[in-house]
């Protein structure tokens, strides 16, 4: 009987057996992302330039920002729909500071804690009050919304001090200051989703929360940490989209929240939590950035841009499960 | 004389690694209470399901009212009139109960719309034949688990099946309702319905059973009259082997109490438990499934909330309202289900390993990766894991591997009482010995080994102390001395004992 049973076990699956996927569905994205760029340059002749790639690079930042904070929610198997009005809070509350004539700094700290604080509104109402995280945010991307038209009135907050403006239009060494910042964030989220222990929770909650919890992790308080980062990287893209339009849009950032679940999709996180990467992201963000430049310069029209762009996400989608 | 009801002939079915049943035979009679007995793992679950159309047989043959069947799905099963009442319910919380009794079958009006009135009406109806004041129109998930395992009852009865399969189906009931289940039953037979009727509670099937058929670990014992059997009899039957498995024990000198616990209770599952574990001492609690026994595991280490008593380790009263709270007390829990409650199975051994002591391997806000895989490698090596490298995913190895990552990860919390829920579950007969050989060695070290397992064989081979649990309160004491299959099962099925 022993003997039989030993027999009758299914062996180990080869060690490795889930790496080659992995290592299948991250270069699968970057062949996918260099055969959209070598198309786009043999259509059009300005796509494959310096300035170009950097235009590329600043309109992706905005949305990068925002999916690196998506990321981490996303690893502990959450979603947060607020994101795009948690950033038009943040830089209306920011333009307000500044229209009062009150330095930089200041107005840059304030929507920071905004973001932070609202996020932290989202993770309590998660954690303590045990809401689904699609629903808990979708309340807060009405809320924040509504408080963001109740603070502007509707509409637009100009006159912006120069020194901030340099903030989305200026540039270090040629390098637009959003890109550097875009870069810095996601170095910084790096290395505290792969150095610190914080970050090893977040993959171990998405993974197992229950197993996560009886291994002593506290899931209520890191939970809760991953939308209160996820506020704070909304409210940096915030300042960063504030300076550039030299103004508070009411209406801005209106559905960032479905590019930046796009880019952490297509960057290959998986929406059930625990597996996924920063870098996926990253290339996720730029695969949909170099495909709306490729499609301006070839002169499609915007509404034929939404088609391509929807078909291009659902067959990335479809072809990351196949790789599974 | 006519054909049996029921006729299940030699009746085999292997799983991946496990043979769970070889010929297994059982026959039902018109108008019998048929009981099917057996200890956990015996096969009697396994058996059902193949009745029910939920698992096919790999050889042997079922015969309906003398005629061969082949079910292949649970709907052909009630198409034959057999229902069957499962352990688990299967029921939708959020609708109501007629709705669940009529659930897939709902009385429909002309063009395929649902009858409500119908619906409502039989559901009354029948809840008022069986005497249950339940209103159908209730959410079944605001009725007591009592009053939903009623209503599936009901459910079976309403199908009016010829053939009708009870698991446990008094587990959760008080006395009162276990009777009116019972007159039910009488009821049922006078109508020549046919019932198999699965119990831990041996008491029970001297009261309603005219036959009882012994399965044990997988194989067909005896088909007995009632008349022809005493409950020793039945217990000594069920338990049957000798202990044929090997356990490493050793004794270890009994050292001083380091966890205490007194009145635990936590409302509908356990009532008022006290004991004391030593250092260096193997402590064994037993129970059936429902005994509470899982549950007091999970409430002492602050997964569960106590609603009373108080726990001391080394003999200093501590609050212990989280896991985390545990583990700083010195506690670490195997659970009984390490895929859902123990491993992070798409992270690798060094990151499961690691879990619990992070922060003890911070240096500012960083992890010192260089301490943290030293400390990895060499537990892999105490252990004698087969594991290719610490990156390897936990999903990739075997259960008794993944056994080994969930021990590794409390000895890394240098735990000095250690909680092990059925540690044994799901792992080949090699990887049990290993981990029993493991448990001893821990206990050597000092540790104080809370063993809570259904499998009484490895209770008896490990245990220096026998706990026994039976709804939620202790009913029996042993020492290793004492201690016998049937004492044990007796105490579990409810029979006191202090015998220290």
């Amino acid at each position: 009987m022993a003997s039989n049973r030993a027999a009758t076990v299914p062996p180990a699956r080869p060690p490795g057996a889930r790496r080659i996927p992995t290592f299948l569905r991250r270069f699968g994205m970057v062949a996918a992302l260099a055969l959209l760029m070598a198309a786009i340059s043999f259509l059009s002749s300005a796509f494959l330039t310096v300035s170009n790639l950097l235009n590329i690079a600043l309109q992706v930042s905005i949305n990068a920002i925002i999916a690196a904070g998506m990321t981490f929610v996303i690893l502990t198997a959450g979603i947060d729909l607020s994101v795009g009005s948690v950033l038009a809070f943040s830089g209306a509350i920011i333009a307000g500071v500044l229209a009062a004539g009150r330095p930089v700094l200041l107005a840059i700290v304030t929507g920071l804690v905004i973001g932070a604080l609202l996020g932290l509104v989202d993770g309590i109402v998660i954690t303590k009050g045990k809401v689904q995280p699609f629903i808990a945010t979708l309340a807060m991307l009405t809320l924040a919304r509504g408080m963001t038209l109740v603070y502007t009135d509707g509409r637009p907050i100009t006159g912006l001090p120069d020194a901030f403006v340099w903030l989305g239009a200026g540039s270090v060494a040629g390098v637009p200051v959003p890109v550097i910042v875009m870069l810095l964030v996601f170095v910084v989220s790096y290395v505290i989703l792969s150095q610190t222990p914080f970050g090893r929770y977040v993959y171990a909650i998405g993974g197992n929360e229950e197993a996560a919890r009886l291994s002593g992790v506290n899931v209520l308080l890191d939970k809760t940490l991953v939308y209160v980062i996820s506020g704070t990287l909304s409210a940096i893209s915030a300042i960063i989209i504030t300076a550039r339009l030299n103004s508070a849009q009411p209406t801005a950032g209106v559905g960032y929240e479905l590019d930046a679940i796009a880019a952490v999709v297509l960057g290959g996180t998986t929406l059930a939590g625990g597996e996924g990467s920063l870098w996926g992201t990253l290339l996720g963000a730029f695969i949909i950035g170099v495909l709306n430049n490729g499609l301006n310069l070839l002169n499609v029209s915007s509404f034929y841009q939404q088609v391509v762009k929807g078909i291009v996400i659902l067959l990335a989608v479809l072809l990351d499960r196949r790789l599974r | 004389m006519d054909a049996p009801l029921l006729e299940m002939k030699e009746i085999s079915k292997t799983f991946p690694g496990v043979q769970a049943l070889r010929d297994v035979s059982l026959e039902v009679r018109v108008g019998e209470v048929h009981a099917l007995v057996g200890e956990n793992g015996a096969g009697k679950s396994t058996l059902m399901r193949i009745l029910g159309g939920i698992h096919q047989r790999d050889a042997g043959e079922i015969r309906l009212r003398g005629q061969v069947v082949e079910i292949l799905s649970p709907f052909q099963a009630r198409v034959q009139g057999v229902s069957i009442i499962h352990q688990e319910l299967n029921q939708i919380p959020a609708l109501s109960v007629a709705e669940n009794i009529f659930l897939g079958r709902e009385p429909r009006r002309a063009l395929g719309f649902l009858d409500w009135e119908a619906m409502f009406a039989r559901a009354g109806a029948l809840l008022q034949d069986l005497g249950l004041p339940i209103d159908p129109h209730r959410r079944l998930g605001t009725l007591t688990v009592a009053e939903q395992q009623l209503v599936e009852i009901a459910k079976a009865l309403s199908v009016e099946a010829d053939l009708l399969v009870m698991d446990e189906p008094t587990a959760a009931l008080t006395i009162e309702e276990t009777e009116r289940l019972f007159s039910f039953i009488h009821d049922l037979r006078q109508r020549g319905v046919g019932i198999v009727y699965i119990t831990h509670r041996l008491e029970e099937v001297f009261r309603i059973a005219d036959r009882v058929t012994v399965l044990r670990d997988g194989q067909y014992v005896g088909t007995y009259g009632m008349d022809e059997i005493t409950l020793d009899d039945l217990i000594r039957l069920m338990v049957g082997r000798q202990l044929t498995e090997q356990y490493p024990k050793e004794q270890v000198a009994v050292g001083d109490p380091i966890l205490e616990v007194r009145g635990l209770t936590v409302r509908g599952a356990f009532d008022g438990v006290s004991f004391t574990a030593h250092r260096g001492e193997v402590l064994g609690i037993s129970g059936l499934v429902g005994s509470g026994k899982i549950e007091l595991a999970h409430a002492i280490f602050g997964a569960i909330p106590l609603d009373a008593g108080e726990i001391l380790v080394d003999g200093r009263p501590v609050t212990i309202r989280s896991p985390s709270d545990a583990i700083a007390q010195g506690i670490g829990f195997v659970t009984e289900d390490r895929k859902r409650l123990g491993l992070v199975l798409g992270m690798s051994v060094r990151d499961n390993i690691t879990l619990p002591i992070l922060a003890e391997l911070e240096r500012g806000p960083f992890i010192r990766h260089a301490n943290e895989d030293a400390l990895v490698r060499k537990v892999i090596q105490d252990l004698d894991m087969a594991v290719t490298s610490p990156e390897q995913l936990v999903r990739n190895l075997s259960g008794g591997t993944q056994q080994k990552v969930v021990v590794a990860k409390w000895l890394q919390t240098r735990a000095r009482v250690l909680l092990l829920s059925e540690p044994t579950r799901g792992i080949d007969v090699g990887a049990k010995v290993e981990m029993y050989r493991l448990t001893t060695d821990l206990a050597r070290r000092g540790v104080a080994i809370v063993m809570i397992s259904s499998e009484l064989p490895e209770i008896l081979g490990m245990s220096d102390r026998i706990l026994v649990m039976h709804e939620g309160r202790l009913t029996g004491e042993f020492t290793r001395a004492q201690a016998s299959q049937e004492a044990i099962l007796a105490s579990a099925t409810g029979r006191v004992h202090r015998g220290v």
